[in-house]
């Protein structure tokens, strides 16, 4: 309800659609994502690890009451060395209505970017998969990758949801 | 404006909802020859109120079919109509309908108004069939218009009581004989009281002891409800965020109790005294909060006499209900996931069990089965048990069925292993596929339904003498007294009621078979299951005589668990892992410790299956060696 809210009540005060994305590093590499979705960011802790998860699970984490999966992006898209340190950041995403972690090196700025200023990726030639990117922005002279993170975490390929037919898995 | 009036429906179908069930059970209990006028009056009232909510609404569905209703409850008691077992079906057969046209209107789905419309006829049909000899039918139906106008205007009320008056003494004399001298002094006393100008309330009394005229019942209802009920409508989800709360708060408690205990200052004494307290009005809170989840289990039960009813007439055999231990209180959220389990175990027990009166009369039984329902609290269980004394279940045609459909056969089985057996995916005897029963898809779907809530069923039965069907479940699906391990660096809580004691296992206990271990105790052998192997935990103890064993008991198998040390004993607040994440196999939940940490709740039930999975998938392969051998 507030998202809308504040989302109706920004797009009538800034005519160009302006949006807020909040920018990581993962590696050397700047990402951002719709600030929006951001619940909180905080320091990494300990997990409770998962059975048979994959890599990318780090496990889950209480969040004042709230079991809440961590996923180590560094890990999900190969890119950096997965440590742990005092510095490593967590960012609790609410997304479709859960609470998810993600785990990335560093949280960088609040960056405003118009529609103009996203630009797609090229169509072939990365790897990186496209569903989960919404574009390419140029920053101070550098790019960054926004993620589209609703279908990031949605994905079965982050295996974060219970699809129906592997509901029964035991 | 228009979510206050959607709040107003929620309210009203919740209500029609009750009143529709209240209206069913009493239907039941009447008995046709000498019908109860206390009972007739409630079902009368009950179809007034929702007549009334329903006009007020809109729902018109509702409306005109109550309206029939109400006529026809009207002239059965007083007398007019005399009640067959038909008119009954008839009215049963219409609070059904009313159901669905309330699930219609809850859902928005479109009415039939066709469904309605039969249905009023059908009503209609009755009343004028049993009604049209009598001379006051038209009458009467005058005083209906009359009284739809004093429930809108309180001032006609006066008027209404003179008027209803002479109706009634102009019924009494016309009546059947059945009208029996005490409700004659109860319209005595009624006429008097009115001219003395009593208030409304002091009827009430009157009117309830004896048998009260149509036009006040209704009102005065109402007012009486409004004052005799002590309970109060409170949305669920409002309860179940109290239920979290609570739950956060114990977490919190014990967090504090680990840093008070480890706090070492002058005022420690003052600040430990404070967290007992702090304990125990929690424990409290917590306990009082549970019980607001806590129903009887009634609100089960009393859904089957009419079942039974329907289905021993469609079947053409008597059957006789009891039931035992209705108030035992279960947790609601248990209550709705027990509702089809068991009335598929019911409708089984009267369409495989139950034999024909001829037959059961040939046997020296009597003619009417019985079928027993009973609910009891042992321990943090509630064990409910659905008994009858029928043919019992047959193993040969069991056996005869089980190989049929291709499945595993235990040779040399326990008469416990045989009747496991039909519970067995696409597993049914019947002779024929009824409506009733028999396409096979019951039986699994009930065990796997219950095992869903952590309960558990075990069938006894002997030919010839009925079967029972014993289900036992967790009182609440919200805490569990739990023994916490810890395998590794992870702390894993392993439900007591599954546990049946933890040693540490000596190597003469132990046992070894093509290189499996296998504990010799209590007189059997125990296969082993590492936990932390299960789990993924890295640096767990390797060895079992270093290690704990847990001898675990599940409705499948029995088998010990592997675990570095036992913690100690605690109930842990079950929290789902579903809500942010998605099921985990081998994990019933999860749990947060007194540090704060996450600890998965283990799941012995598919702990048990991945062991006959194992042992399942070793032995094929070694079938396929086997077979490459022999080519």
């Amino acid at each position: 309800m507030s998202e809308t809210l504040t989302k109706n009540m920004r797009s009538e005060h800034d005519v160009h659609h302006d949006r807020e994305f909040l920018s990581f590093v993962l590696g050397e590499e700047q990402y951002a994502l719709d600030i929006m979705s951001v619940k909180e960011i905080r320091g990494y802790e300990p997990v409770t690890k998962i059975a048979n998860a994959p890599p990318f699970i780090k496990g889950v984490l209480n969040l004042r009451g709230d079991i809440v999966p961590i996923v180590d992006l560094r890990i999900k898209f190969d890119v950096g060395e997965p440590t742990y340190n005092e510095f490593t950041i967590v960012i609790m995403l609410n997304v479709l209505d859960r609470i998810v972690g993600i785990v990335v090196d560093a949280v960088s700025d609040v960056i405003t970017l118009s529609e103009d200023d996203i630009k797609p990726p090229p169509e072939f030639g990365v790897a990186f998969d496209t569903k989960f990117l919404h574009g390419l922005a140029e920053v101070n002279d550098a790019m960054v990758i926004i993620v589209n993170i609703e279908s990031l975490i949605s994905s079965e390929s982050l295996a974060l949801f219970d699809t129906s037919n592997q509901g029964g898995q035991e | 404006m228009s979510i206050d009036v959607e709040q107003f429906h929620q309210v009203f179908f919740d209500e029609s909802e009750e009143h529709l069930e209240n209206m069913e059970q009493l239907l039941m209990a009447i008995d046709p020859a000498s019908p109860d006028s206390e009972s007739l009056n409630s079902i009368f009232r009950a179809a007034h109120s929702i007549k009334g909510g329903s006009g007020i609404f809109g729902f018109s569905g509702l409306g005109g079919l109550t309206h029939v209703m109400e006529n026809l409850l009207d002239k059965a008691r007083h007398g007019e109509q005399l009640l067959t077992t038909d008119i009954i079906n008839q009215l049963l057969h219409t609070t059904d309908l009313l159901k669905s046209i309330l699930d219609n209107y809850r859902s928005g789905e479109p009415i039939n108004q066709d469904e309605i419309d039969k249905g009023i006829l059908a009503l209609e049909k009755t009343i004028n069939e049993d009604g049209a000899s009598s001379m006051i039918a038209e009458g009467s139906d005058e005083t209906f218009g009359f009284f739809d106008d004093v429930e809108q205007s309180e001032k006609m009320d006066s008027d209404a009581f003179g008027f209803f008056d002479e109706e009634e003494s102009n019924d009494e004399t016309s009546a059947d004989d059945k009208q029996s001298s005490p409700d004659d002094i109860g319209f005595g006393l009624f006429d008097e009281e009115p001219s003395e100008k009593e208030t409304v309330a002091t009827n009430t009394e009157t009117v309830k002891e004896r048998k009260p005229p149509s036009a006040v019942a209704p009102t005065v209802a109402k007012k009486s409800t409004s004052v005799e009920s002590k309970s109060i409508r409170v949305d669920t989800s409002k309860v179940d965020l109290l239920v979290n709360l609570i739950g956060e708060l114990v977490i919190t408690q014990s967090m504090l109790m680990v840093q008070g205990s480890s706090e070492a200052s002058d005022s420690q004494e003052k600040l430990q005294t404070g967290l007992v307290e702090l304990e125990r009005n929690t424990r409290e809170l917590q306990e009082a909060v549970m019980s607001m989840r806590m129903l009887p289990i009634s609100f089960v039960f009393n859904r089957f006499p009419r079942l039974v009813r329907d289905l021993a007439d469609k079947l053409e055999k008597q059957v006789e209900l009891n039931i035992v231990g209705g108030s035992t209180e279960i947790d609601k959220g248990l209550i709705e996931k027990l509702v089809d389990p068991l009335t598929h175990l019911v409708r089984n027990s009267i369409d495989h069990g139950i034999e024909l009166p001829d037959i059961r009369e040939r046997q020296g039984k009597t003619a009417a089965g019985a079928i027993t329902l009973s609910a009891a609290q042992r321990g943090g269980n509630i064990v409910i048990e659905i008994s009858d004394d029928g043919a019992g279940l047959n193993k040969e045609k069991i056996l005869e069925k089980a190989s049929e459909n291709g499945l595993s056969v235990p040779a040399n089985g326990t008469d416990e292993d045989i009747w496991n057996l039909i519970f067995a995916p696409g597993f049914s005897t019947a002779q024929s596929v009824t409506d009733i029963s028999g396409r096979g898809v019951g039986m699994d779907v009930v065990r796997r339904n219950i095992e869903s809530i952590g309960g558990r069923i075990n069938i006894t039965s002997t030919q010839g003498n009925g079967s029972c069907f014993s289900i036992s479940v967790p009182l609440t699906l919200a805490i569990v007294d739990g023994m916490c391990v810890a395998s590794g660096d992870q702390v894993f809580v392993v439900p007591l009621v599954a546990i049946i004691e933890s040693i540490q296992p000596d190597n003469q206990q132990l046992r070894s078979i093509g290189n499996e271990k296998l504990l010799w105790v209590r007189d059997r052998y125990w296969p082993i299951l590492n936990l932390a192997k299960r789990m993924d935990i890295d640096n767990a103890v390797q060895s079992p005589t270093d290690a704990i064993i847990i001898l675990i008991e599940s409705s499948k198998k029995r088998f010990g668990l592997m675990v570095d040390k036992l913690l100690g004993q605690q109930q842990v607040v079950i929290k789902s892992l579903e809500q942010h994440y998605k099921r985990v196999p081998g994990a019933a939940g999860a749990t947060i410790m007194g540090d704060g940490h996450v600890a998965i709740i283990v799941d012995v039930e598919s702990l048990a299956d991945d062991i006959n999975e194992e042992i399942a998938e070793k032995q094929t392969n070694e079938r396929n060696v086997d077979q490459k051998h022999a080519v």
